[in-house]
């Protein structure tokens, strides 16, 4: 049922149609709606058998997923900046102990200083956790993969954590017509949760042991090659969404006019949209140019990247994180798919804090490269001058 | 295969075995065991040589009260509430310290769990480090008995009133030494829906510095002394208390133990084992321990 609603809604919906059986909630900006839409359903009686429980903190929330989730439960939780990097021990830990959880993280900047606004510092922090990491651009794709979340972590070949990354306020607090999944699709789509090992008394299992040196390396490897077949349950589970709800999301990346371009631009989230519309009106203009929307960043999609990027003379990575010390995040991830080849590279890093992106921005961004007028390398754009001042 | 060892790596007369055996016996082995990182972890959940006969979780230091909160929900959301007790096993440093905030959560929304934690007072797994448990004057690795300071200042955190405060339904004080008295109140904290915390006094024979054969008598002598009063509350009522008769004076526990030495001849352990002798006198007019 198509509907115009906040996507803070969409998600909420999305997970109730889930049907988790422990949901853990904690309050952070912008994610809280979230959990707030959660608690009203269970209020009302709306989400059957699932259990919804307030945390005293993002650190115990998700401890309570973890022990739900070894107790043999789909859990669920959701939480943005702060909230994650309190959780970040956790979510190793559970990534560790392969527990299939979901999360949604809406993504905020970090402190300090304090905003609220946001970027994708937050979720860029932690992936390196053995946390499979998809980044949404729109609402209806935020309502679309949580079900798909649950399914690919749960998957015998993976059992890892899923994390869905929704930029907060761009996405979560805006009004959007989203196609709404109906129980019958879901129930469809996502079985019941059967888990592998659990706590269970008739079959006594310890969980969580500590590993010397004999032993430790393989499990830290196992969770590496659980990653890599994720790749392949998710291609399968990307096209059985595609199957079911006749949306196609595609695979990990989405390559737009990318096979004669000039100059391409790649990203991740909500900014993608704003790219497309550019790239689109561009194309009507005659320049060549093309857009790469990256949508796993765990397990990174090199091979989808070299190959989308092959063509291209430049090629532009916009980072909305920065990796202090180091290049961006995304624009190292995707030097390293082009290893071997050598466009120009262009490493913008925009938008961090909430510092808005304007349509025209993106146009001279790509014109200045497209004409040769952009020195290759890392910058920064939409900053304000100003001076570092230490007393 | 038993509840728990044999093949467990702990120290030759260490307290904690007595009371994870003596719960997991009490419970007839319907026991779901959660358990902090600390010693018990450590000389149990080694890969390949679980010697738990239960099933076991270890998740992190500081989140045993939200994990057992988290399995306990589970259990309840798929209609396996009946299945086993959800209990932890963790030490002091995880309970009154760094995990004070999701055992307080646990508490807080009264989930139906029984958190045992075991009081070697001090972070013994690390090597005998003070923590908020550790008595007043003990010397740690990171409170040492110096030419000024002599061992750890500021007195031991009342856990017991901690979890008072929080409303559950039962809260008990326990020692290895009187190991029937602990597993007794074990299953009556199997009775009561809802949180439950039990303190039980284990002594830690390295960080103490004590004989492992005099680990029984070290820990019946806390008790003897008034330094652990052992009590129990029921629903914010104290109901029973252990009566002493002919309470021994503070030194006679103090003595047995390397961790106390310098106090007899620290220049302040005068008004140390004074101190001491207080907190005890103050036990037993609370809780009236004088028989």
């Amino acid at each position: 049922m198509r509907k115009v609603v906040r996507g803070f809604y969409a998600i909420a919906e999305a997970v109730r149609l889930s049907r988790p059986n422990v949901i853990a909630a904690y309050p952070i900006t912008p994610q809280t709606e979230i959990v707030e839409n959660l608690a009203e359903m269970y209020a009302n009686g709306e989400l059957g058998d699932t259990e919804y429980v307030t945390a005293e903190s993002e650190f115990g929330a998700a401890s309570m997923v973890l022990g739900a989730s070894a107790a043999g439960a789909r859990a669920f939780t959701a939480t943005s900046s702060q909230g994650l990097l309190l959780m970040t021990e956790v979510l190793y830990n559970a990534a560790g102990m392969r527990l299939p959880i979901v999360l949604v993280v809406a993504n905020r900047s970090v402190s300090a200083p304090l905003s609220i606004w946001n970027d994708i510092q937050d979720s860029i922090s932690i992936r390196d956790a053995g946390i499979i990491q998809l980044y949404v651009e729109s609402n209806q794709e935020a309502h679309d993969m949580i079900p798909l979340a649950f399914k690919v972590a749960e998957n015998r070949d993976v059992l890892l954590p899923f994390m869905v990354c929704v930029d907060g306020f761009k996405l979560t607090h805006a009004y959007e017509p989203v196609d709404l999944l109906d129980q019958e699709t879901v129930d469809k789509f996502l079985p019941p949760y059967e888990p592998v090992v659990k706590l269970d008394i008739e079959k006594p299992a310890a969980l969580g042991c500590y590993a010397p040196p004999p032993y430790y390396m393989e499990f830290r490897v196992a969770m590496e090659m659980a990653m890599e077949r994720a790749r392949e349950v998710m291609l399968k589970e990307f096209e059985e969404w595609y199957r079911l709800t006749g949306r196609d999301w595609g695979g990990y990346v989405v390559a737009e006019n990318c096979e004669d371009a000039e100059v391409v631009v790649v990203a991740m989230g909500s900014i993608v949209a704003l790219i497309r519309e550019v790239v689109k009106q561009m194309r009507k203009e005659g320049k060549k140019v093309g857009m790469l929307k990256i949508r796993t960043y765990r397990p990174f999609p090199h091979e989808e990247v070299r190959k989308a990027l092959k063509n291209a003379q430049k090629v532009v990575v916009i980072d909305r994180a920065l990796s202090i010390g180091a290049e961006p995040p995304l624009a190292a991830d995707v030097k390293s798919a082009l290893f071997g080849l050598s466009p120009e590279f262009h490493s913008v890093v925009m938008g961090l804090g909430g510092r808005d992106i304007p349509r025209e921005q993106i146009e001279k961004l790509i014109n200045d490269v497209l004409e040769g007028k952009a020195k290759p390398g890392k910058r920064f754009e939409g900053l304000y001058e100003f001076e570092e001042v230490i007393p | 295969m038993s509840l728990f060892g044999p093949g467990h790596g702990a120290c030759p007369g260490c307290g904690f075995p007595i009371a994870v055996r003596g719960a997991l016996e009490a419970l007839d082995g319907k026991v779901i065991a959660v358990n902090s990182t600390g010693c018990l972890e450590i000389v149990s959940s080694m890969y390949g040589r679980n010697t738990w006969g239960v099933p076991y979780i270890h998740s992190l230091f500081e989140n045993a009260g939200a994990v057992a909160a988290g399995i306990e929900t589970a259990l309840r959301a798929l209609k396996r509430d009946k299945e086993a007790h959800v209990v932890v096993f963790a030490g002091d440093g995880a309970t009154f310290d760094i995990g004070i905030g999701t055992l307080s959560g646990m508490m807080d929304r009264n989930h139906n769990v029984i958190y045992i934690c075991y009081d070697n007072e001090a972070y013994q797994n690390t090597g005998n480090q003070q923590s908020m448990a550790t008595p007043t004057g003990a010397a740690t690795t990171t409170t040492p008995a110096g030419k000024v300071i002599p061992g750890k200042m500021g007195r031991k955190k009342d856990m017991i009133s901690i979890a008072v405060a929080h409303g559950i339904p039962y809260v008990a004080s326990a020692s290895i030494a009187f190991p029937k008295d602990f597993q007794r109140k074990v299953k009556r904290a199997a009775e009561f829906e809802g949180a439950k915390y039990i303190q039980v006094h284990a002594p830690c024979v390295t960080g103490w510095g004590i004989d492992g054969k005099l680990t029984v008598e070290v820990a019946r002598l806390a008790v003897e002394t008034g330094l652990y009063p052992l009590v129990e509350y029921e629903n914010g009522k104290l109901v029973r208390v252990r009566k002493i008769k002919d309470r021994k004076p503070v030194e006679e526990y103090l003595k047995l133990q390397r961790r106390f030495r310098h106090l007899f001849k620290h220049p302040k352990g005068k008004e140390i084992i004074e101190e001491l002798q207080r907190v005890a006198d103050e036990n037993a007019r609370r809780y009236g321990l004088d028989a």
